[in-house]
Order: structure tokens, then C-alpha cells, then sequence
């Protein structure tokens, strides 16, 4: 990324509303060693998320896909590197923008791609839809449509994960436009006050919509949004996984060790549309083109891979073999699951239809 | 006579507002350099500028506080919701402040802006972006609340909207916004407050809203083609001030009613209509009322379901052949 990362002092003074940068101190967390089999293990879950996006869009062009449809791609390592940090104990919530959080959850593709086919075998049954789909089993609390609401929701997941004392945090992700909602500040100032455990992961990908963060925000350096009330905020390159996982694992200590919320702005970037009948017209393609070919996170870590030695191309195209017969799968299940009976339009809205 | 689509005559009636009284501005996500998410604003930004087509952060509650702040102090403001659903993020703005002001206040201010929003279903876009919510606006005092079903109403309603003192909620149905129809030349500004009569006949009075007209337009037709029945069909166009006169005489003419409604059953304007024709034109019906509307549900994303919810015109001829025969 153009822009180094930069983080907030803990429990810093208030700055102005325009504070500029040299108020921050940079003390970027250093990247820990990989181990050969966790690259591996990012290499995969980020390939099986560019893959199954890949997927999605076609068959969203196909008709098989309706309404909204919000791509992860050019994302992958923000929800690989922050959930390779967490456990069975920790909860996730974020936006519409959620195919890859579910993926990177553990979710079954087939249950995503059929719940974006409208089909019985999805994980709403088809009542939810791409923007919103959810896993009790795998601590994914959604997929929320309206911009924001997820940030108070996370909170709350982390005010219950506080008082049942479970050592759970909260990974609650966010994106640059939602930042300007209301909510957020109540959310923020809550959390802080009651010291929650849960990182707001701001993902950065300079748009909201058609509007970049430069339109929107008054305030440029989106991880000192927490600032005000003592939250601490680092930036961190949102295309390198490992830079994630190590912002990640502080950030989920600080929480764990009882230290209140945490806020990680990702630098990151969407690679297409908002959603897919977004042309995109507000951004060039060079800066597109740039993205992709410079700082593609899948790339990038293949080449780290390839030049440690624990693997070739070959193998590495091995695997993107197998990730692709998984997506194949979901594709399958999802055009082959059963449309829902209209009978199921009656149940699940309350406990006795 | 010129061919508009419904979403540019959301955009024509703003420009020829914009042109003729410099005090309107227009405010809403996305609405300025993009033309809106459904189009519907295009060209607005280019004719107007940043000052008066402003593109604003994802801040709702800062759009309508900031519309009705500067409505109180001068200005004619259109806020763009972009969609209805999104209404409940400031829904503190519209219902305690922006409907109260004018009563609150004694009558000392004004409160002359619009709120444009994109309402309803029909596009898969599942339970948090296809809402039918009007009845969320009309059961608020101090609102004017207006859905138009065409081209020709978006233009010469919205416009009426613009001018007027008071504050008014304007509902634009979603899955609407490609349909075409003649919108007459020149300046066109309609009157708040009034229904239209699109279809004679002697047998039952069918009353709909938005999305719902051309349906039960459809609906009408087949009813005259494969059943014998001759069907009035009356536009509501406006819940506030909500046009009893006209609904309720067209009502009395056939003895027979039957709203079609796309909002979810409970609390639907068409409830409110029986109970006006309860108390008003009793003795004049001939049977029971028929309401015919979405069930008590969230709406579903899958096709196949969503399909299954709003009343169709098959729907509408079925119960009406069903329960008036
Ligand atoms: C309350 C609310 N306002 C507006 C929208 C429409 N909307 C959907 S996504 C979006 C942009 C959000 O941008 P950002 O937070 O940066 O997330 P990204 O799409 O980039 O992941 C907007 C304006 C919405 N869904 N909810
Ligand atoms: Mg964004």
C-alpha cells in the first residue's frame, strides 16, 4: 500500500477533529515467522474465498444469483489473518459485504452458495440471502444489510462473551463508509466504558459505494476513530496476511487480558463493484490494475511460499485444483437444492407461526 | 407528450423545481456524482453543482437533522433515503422531530422539505432493502405521505412535495422505476392529497397503492376478459391527506371493496380505509371487504418465496373472482 501503517498510542489524548498524522506515534507491530504449514493454511482459506467469489459473480451473471450479490475479492487476507487469531470462543459479525467471513469461519460453501441461490439447503433456507446468513454452530452472527448495525450487534456479543466470562472477543468488522453511521459512536463509547472485548476491524478499502473515503470522512486515519474515548488503533496493511494476523493477535491479547476494545484499520481494496451492477466509474483502472498486480495478497504470498522452499508452483497449482472441485461443489448443491416450499414462508417468524 | 421513465421523472421534477427557486437543495448518498443507486437522480449533479446536489457520508440521521435544521431557517430541502428500510436508522428525526416541529413550535415554523425514498419489493433484495413502509409514515401526525404509481405522478407530485409548507414523505416503489409513461410537456405540478380514478366499472372498486396499481390494473382487465366482472380501479396515490372523497364515492357507486395493498398485513392503509367505510358508507356495501396483501412476514431473498408474497394479478383476480361471484 501507498501509505505506511500507523497506529494510535493506548489510551492517547484527544486530538482535535483534524489531527494530523504526527500526533500518532508508528509503532507498527512487527511480523512474526510463519511457520510453513500456517502460510499454507492462509494460502488456502484466501484461495478458496477468491475462488468461491469468483463463482458467485458467474453465477450471479448466469441468473442463478438475484439481488444483491457484494464480492469479497482483493479482501481475503483482512478475514484470513484475523481469524487465524481467534477460537471456538470468539464470535464474528460484519456486514453484507460477508461471503468470505462465513468461508473463513469454517461455514460450509455449499450452504453459503445455495443460501445465494435462494435455496432450501442455504443457511437462512433461502429466507435471508446474500446479505444475510448467519451460523449459530460457527459463531457468525451475520451478515446485517444496514449499514452499521452490525457495530453495536459485535458490542453486545462482547458485553455477553464479558459477563458469562468466557474469554471470548468480539471480532466485529466494519467497513470506511459505515464509520460515518451514528451507531458507531454510541457503540465505541459503550465498549470502552465498560471495557468489552471486541476489536472493531475497520476494512478500509476506500469506498463506500461510489464514494470514496476522501468524500466522506472528515477524519482520514480511520483506526484513531477510537481515539476520543482510549481505544487503542493501529493500521495495518490489509494485503499482506501475515501484517494481519500480527495486528490480529495483539489486538485479541489486549482483549483477552481484560484491556477493553481495539480498533485495526485495514488497508485494504475491493477489486470489483460495490456489488455487481456496480460499473465502478468513480476510480480509474490503473489504480485498479495496480492493486491486482502489485499487492494481490494471494500473489504475493505465493511468491513467499514458492521462495521459502516448502512448496513449488506446482503444487501450489495442486491445490488450487482441489479448491476449485470444492467450489464446483457448492455450485452444484446450490442449483441442485430444492427451491424452499412456500409453506416455509410461515415458519421462523416467531417460535409458533 | 414526452415517454419518461418513473425513475427520470424523480430526476425531472427535481431540475424543474432546482431551476425555479434556488433555496431547494438535495442531499442523500450517493445521489450527485453517481446519479443515485437506481439512476434516478442523474444529470442533477452536472446542472446544479456540489452547493445544491450534495453527496453526503452514510449518515442518516445527519441528512434528516440537517435537512430539517436548514428547512427551519429557509432553505427547501430534498433528502434522499436511499432506501425506506433505512428510514428506522433516523426514524427519531422524522417522527419526533420533523413531524412535531410545526405543532410544537405553535405554528411559528415551517417545515417545507421532502423526504425521497426507495420503497417496497419485487427485486430479491430480502427482508432489510424491500420493505413496504408507508404505513410507518402515515400513522405519524404532522407527515404528508404520497406513493405514485407512474411516471406522470412522480413528476407532478414530487414537484407539488417541493412546494409545499409542510414536510412530506414520498415513497418511490423500487421495482417501479424502469416502467414508462407519457408525462405531459412543460411545468407539471400536481395536487398533494388527491386519488385518481384509472378504470370505470359497476362491479367492485378495487383501491391500491404504487407498485399495486398496475397490478390491479392487469387484474381488471382480465376480470372484464375472463370473468364478467367490471372492476373500478382507484390510485390512493396520496395516504395524506388521504382523499376520502373520492375513494369512498367510488366505493358507494359499486357497493364492493377491495384493497391491494403490498405492505404487511397488520396496520395497512388499506385497514384504515375499511374502517373509514365502516363508519362513513356502511349501508352502502353489498358484502364484506376484501383485503388483499402481503402476509404478516418478513420478506424473504429466494425468488420463489418472495414470488409467493405480493399480491399479484393473479392473486387479485382469484380472490375477487372467489369471493365476489
Ligand atoms: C443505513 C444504511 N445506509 C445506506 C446503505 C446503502 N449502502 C449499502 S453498502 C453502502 C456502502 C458502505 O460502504 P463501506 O462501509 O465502506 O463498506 P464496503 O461496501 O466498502 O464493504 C451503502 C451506502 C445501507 N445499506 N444502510
Ligand atoms: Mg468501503
Amino acid at each position: 500500500m501507498a501509505t505506511a501503517p500507523k497506529s494510535a498510542a493506548s489510551k492517547a489524548k484527544g486530538g482535535k477533529g483534524k489531527a494530523k498524522t504526527k500526533a500518532a506515534p508508528r509503532s507498527r507491530t512487527a511480523k512474526p515467522k510463519a511457520n510453513a504449514d500456517e502460510l499454507l493454511k492462509y494460502y488456502r482459506d484466501m484461495l478458496l474465498i477468491r475462488r468461491f467469489e469468483e463463482r458467485a459473480g458467474q453465477m450471479y451473471g448466469m441468473g442463478l444469483i438475484g439481488g444483491f450479490c457484494h464480492l469479497y475479492i482483493g479482501q481475503e487476507a483482512v478475514v484470513v489473518g484475523m481469524q487465524a487469531a481467534i477460537d471456538e470462543r470468539d464470535a464474528v459479525v460484519t456486514s453484507y459485504r460477508d461471503h468470505g467471513h462465513m468461508l473463513a469461519c469454517g461455514m460450509d460453501p455449499k450452504g453459503v452458495m445455495a443460501e445465494l441461490t435462494g435455496r432450501i439447503g442455504g443457511y437462512s433456507k433461502g429466507k435471508g440471502g446474500s446479505m444475510h446468513m448467519f451460523s449459530k454452530e460457527k459463531n457468525f452472527y451475520g451478515g446485517h444489510g444496514i449499514v452499521g448495525a452490525q457495530v453495536p450487534i459485535g458490542t453486545g456479543l462482547a458485553f455477553a462473551a464479558k459477563y458469562k466470562k468466557t474469554g471470548g472477543v468480539s471480532l466485529t468488522y466494519l467497513g470506511d463508509g459505515a464509520v460515518n453511521q451514528g451507531q458507531v459512536n454510541e457503540a465505541f463509547n459503550m465498549a470502552e466504558l465498560w471495557d468489552l472485548p471486541v476489536i472493531y476491524v475497520i476494512e478500509n478499502n476506500r469506498y463506500g459505494m461510489g464514494t470514496s473515503v476522501a468524500r466522506a470522512s472528515a477524519a482520514k486515519e480511520l483506526y484513531r476513530l477510537g481515539e476520543p474515548y482510549g481505544m487503542p488503533g493501529e493500521q495495518v496493511d490489509g494485503m499482506d496476511v501475515l501484517a494481519v494476523h500480527a495486528a490480529a493477535e495483539k489486538a485479541v491479547k489486549h482483549c483477552r487480558d481484560g484491556n477493553g476494545p481495539y480498533v485495526l484499520e485495514m488497508l485494504t481494496y475491493r477489486y470489483r463493484g460495490h456489488s455487481m451492477s456496480d460499473p465502478a466509474k468513480y476510480r480509474t483502472k490503473e489504480e485498479v490494475s495496480d492493486m491486482r498486480d502489485n499487492h494481490d495478497p494471494i500473489a504475493n504470498l505465493s511468491k513467499v511460499i514458492v521462495e521459502s522452499g516448502s512448496k513449488t508452483e506446482a503444487d501450489l497449482k495442486e491445490m488450487d485444483k482441489e479448491v476449485r472441485a470444492i467450489v464446483v461443489e457448492a455450485a452444484e448443491f446450490a442449483q441442485e437444492s430444492p427451491e424452499p416450499d412456500p409453506s416455509e414462508l410461515y415458519t421462523d417468524v416467531l417460535v409458533e407461526a | 407528450m414526452a415517454e419518461l421513465t418513473y425513475r427520470e421523472a424523480v430526476a425531472e421534477a427535481i431540475a424543474q423545481e432546482m431551476r425555479r427557486d434556488e433555496d431547494v437543495v438535495f442531499l442523500g448518498e450517493d445521489i450527485g456524482a453517481a446519479g443515485g443507486v437506481f439512476k434516478a437522480t442523474v444529470g442533477l449533479f452536472k446542472e446544479f453543482g456540489p452547493e445544491r446536489v450534495r453527496d453526503t457520508p452514510i449518515s442518516e440521521q445527519a441528512i434528516l437533522g440537517a435537512a430539517m435544521g436548514s428547512a427551519m431557517t429557509g432553505l427547501k430541502p430534498i433528502a434522499e433515503i436511499m432506501f425506506s428500510d433505512f428510514l428506522a436508522v433516523c426514524w427519531d428525526i422524522v417522527a419526533n422531530e420533523i413531524a412535531k416541529a410545526r405543532y410544537m413550535t405553535g405554528g411559528q415554523m415551517s417545515m417545507p422539505l421532502v423526504i425521497r425514498t426507495a420503497n417496497g419489493g419485487g427485486s430479491r433484495f430480502g427482508a432489510q432493502h424491500s420493505q413496504s413502509v408507508e404505513n410507518w409514515a402515515m400513522m405519524i401526525p404532522g407527515l404528508k405521505v404520497v406513493a405514485p404509481s407512474s411516471p406522470a405522478d412522480v413528476k407532478g407530485l414530487l414537484a407539488a412535495a417541493i412546494r409545499d409548507p409542510d414536510p412530506v414523505m414520498f415513497f418511490e416503489q423500487k421495482s417501479l422505476y424502469p416502467i414508462k409513461g407519457f408525462v405531459p410537456d412543460g411545468e407539471l405540478v400536481d395536487e398533494l392529497g388527491t386519488a385518481k380514478v384509472l378504470r370505470d366499472g359497476g362491479d367492485v372498486t378495487i383501491v391500491a397503492l404504487a407498485a399495486m396499481v398496475p397490478r390491479a390494473m392487469k387484474a381488471a382487465e382480465e376480470l372484464s376478459a375472463q370473468h364478467g366482472i367490471e372492476a373500478t380501479v382507484v390510485d390512493v396515490r396520496s395516504l395524506v391527506p388521504l382523499d376520502t372523497q373520492t375513494i369512498l364515492r367510488e366505493i358507494s357507486k359499486t357497493g364492493r371493496l377491495v384493497t391491494v395493498e403490498e405492505n404487511p398485513r397488520l396496520c395497512g392503509w388499506g385497514a384504515e380505509i375499511a374502517s373509514i367505510v365502516a363508519d362513513e358508507i356502511f349501508w352502502d356495501l353489498d358484502g364484506p371487504i376484501i383485503r388483499i396483501t402481503t402476509p404478516h412476514i418478513p420478506l424473504p431473498a429466494a425468488d420463489a418465496l418472495e414470488d409467493a408474497t405480493m399480491p399479484s394479478a393473479e392473486r387479485i383476480v382469484r380472490e375477487i373472482v372467489e369471493k365476489i361471484d
